[in-house]
């Protein structure tokens, strides 16, 4: 789709340097106070820090490939931060390391100023494809986390009915999830990941296989929960749109190695619509730099003299 | 309906010729039983409770033998299946020690265990034990990374890893070979029973040879079939449907 945006006066958003968390603006100054106390929040303290994280891997044929390339990120407490970058950055990756999955080749993440040695359940990652059980109900995929941690069985099951009606599910605890839509899954997913409690919510491109209303409606659900709950989200995309839908900011990966090309940040007011000229507007910046990036990644996998050219404006 | 009235028309056919054969007394009937003989000699088993205790025991046997391979056999295949080291020394050893009738076992068996029911024990874990841990690895390996992934991320690790994701999340892949499993099991025990007064429905049926009563041996022959039918027809179905609803695989729905 095109829009006239850039004809249209807005204020771009302004790069910061991604060293100093910046303050970022929510639009409306009372949403901090729904946010639920989060333990271990203190101004000094990142709720998630990754200082120098690089990491490197072994090919079949041998040779050594740098995925991630010195990565510095810090994200607040309660932050909506969207990371963006072509497909092959390395920004799955990253969410995996932060999930504690996979280890880095070097440099340390810390949550809360500790430092992530292996998986827990206070960063819980919703994987692209979603990895819900299928030898369980709704019900039971909401209870696995809660079951896992101990929590009894009568703390298991009113929790489970409150995050299933939080994601509007609550006639379908027990049914399983092949009999459910994808968008309807894709809530199932986030109802699992929330009622584990965790402080990080970490998110790989969620919403990609989805149709635009049921993005859209998602869009909607996740922003209204996250003020709900209060919870750090890191939310990984491709689709520039929507991390400036979502985010409060975006960092922007290169390819091969991903390296944190620039930070924006998102001084939109919420809610945010995603056909919004504003949103547009400050895509289009992004959009601008990212372009090089897809233009690259383009090259290297099609592999050809040939340089493919990404049209202007179009974005999903 | 139709399918019904096809499968009587085989089988009348089927009991119809065999009749019309024993009747030609081309072979004596003593060699050659006729239907009716072995309709009697079944009844006949049932009526001095031979063949009840002769089930009892050999159900007892088999289900004993078959739970060890099971447990052992997803053991020792979870860990031929996630371990490359295993897999490159035992795997190949597993695979080539599948060609083994167990039967061959019995020699050792007799010496290790002595004239016993451990002695057969052994024979059936070894029919089946190489089917289950064959398939238990593929199951391993078939089975999507995402629910180990996803299990470990929620917080499971170890033995609740095991329990309650990778063992559900690979029982699709492994239901066949259970399946395979348990029919090696039952083969294995029947043949360790006929070599050995043990009670079971083997012997049984080695008594019917002994004393020349080849309607007995068939009656037995035809007990032996219907239980292995029963349980792969019934258990193992109801099993596979349910895993298919489940996980929705069913081509039903």
């Amino acid at each position: 789709m095109s829009t006239n945006a850039h004809n249209l006066p807005v204020q771009i958003p302004l790069p910061v340097d991604h060293l100093s968390p910046t303050r970022s603006s929510r639009g409306k100054a009372g949403l901090a106070t729904v946010l639920r106390p989060i333990r271990g929040i203190s101004a000094e303290v990142p709720k998630v820090a990754l200082s120098d994280i690089c990491l490197s891997y072994r090919t079949q044929s041998g040779e050594r490939l740098l995925a991630l390339d010195n990565i510095n990120l810090q994200v607040k407490a309660g932050e909506f931060l969207c990371i963006v970058g072509p497909s092959g950055c390395g920004k799955s990756t990253l969410l995996h390391l932060i999930a504690g999955l996979h280890q880095q080749t070097s440099g340390q993440i810390l949550v809360d100023g500790k430092r992530v040695q292996g998986p827990g359940t206070d960063r819980i990652l919703i994987f692209q494809e979603l990895g819900l059980f299928p030898w369980l109900t709704v019900g039971q995929n909401v209870e696995f986390g809660m079951k896992m941690k101990g929590v009894d069985r009568a703390e298991r099951e009113e929790k489970t009915r409150y995050y299933l009606r939080l994601v509007h599910l609550s006639q379908f605890k027990d049914s399983y999830t092949h009999q459910l839509s994808g968008g309807m899954r894709q809530r199932v997913a986030l109802a699992r990941a929330l009622a584990t409690e965790p402080d990080v919510l970490l998110m790989d491109e969620p919403f990609a296989a989805l149709d635009a209303q049921t993005r859209d409606l998602l869009h909607d659900e996740l922003e209204r929960i996250w003020a709900e709950t209060g919870r750090t989200i890191i939310f990984v995309t491709h689709n520039v749109r929507e991390a400036i839908r979502l985010g409060d900011r975006v960092a922007l990966l290169t390819f091969r190695p991903g390296r944190v090309k620039r930070e924006f940040p998102v001084n939109l007011p919420r809610p945010r619509v995603l056909e919004d000229v504003h949103v547009a507007q400050a895509a289009r910046e992004i959009l601008d730099e990212l372009r090089e990036e897809i233009n690259r990644s383009l090259e290297v996998e099609y592999n050809v003299g040939v340089k493919p050219r990404v049209p202007t404006g179009v974005e999903e | 309906m139709k399918r019904a009235a096809r499968l009587v028309v085989f089988y009348a056919g089927l009991l119809g010729l065999w009749t019309l054969l024993a009747h030609l007394k081309i072979w004596p009937p003593y060699l050659f039983p006729t239907p009716w003989g072995v309709g009697e000699a079944l009844y006949a088993g049932f009526q001095d409770h031979s063949f009840l205790i002769a089930i009892t025991v050999s159900m007892r046997r088999v289900l004993i033998g078959y739970a060890i391979s099971v447990v052992l056999g997803m053991v020792l295949g979870l860990g031929v299946g996630s371990s490359k080291f295993l897999e490159e020394t035992m795997g190949g050893l597993l695979v080539s020690l599948q060609s083994l009738p167990s039967i061959c076992w019995w020699p050792l068996a007799l010496l290790w265990f002595g004239l016993s029911q451990n002695a057969i024990l052994f024979v059936v874990i070894m029919g089946s034990l190489l089917s289950v841990t064959l398939a238990m690895e593929d199951g391993r390996k078939q089975m999507p990374k995402i629910y180990g992934m996803a299990g470990r991320n929620l917080g499971a690790s170890g033995f609740r890893l095991f329990w309650h994701v990778l063992l559900p999340a690979s029982l699709p892949f492994i239901v066949s070979g259970l399946k395979q499993g348990w029919a090696f099991a039952w083969r294995s025990l029947i043949t360790a029973e006929m070599l050995y007064l043990s009670l079971g429905l083997g012997q049984v049926l080695m008594m019917g040879r002994d004393l020349n009563d080849m309607s007995a041996v068939i009656a037995v022959m035809i007990l032996i079939i219907a239980i292995g039918y029963v349980i792969d027809g019934v258990v193992f179905k109801t099993m596979e449907r349910r895993l298919q609803n489940k996980w929705g695989l069913s081509p039903a729905s």
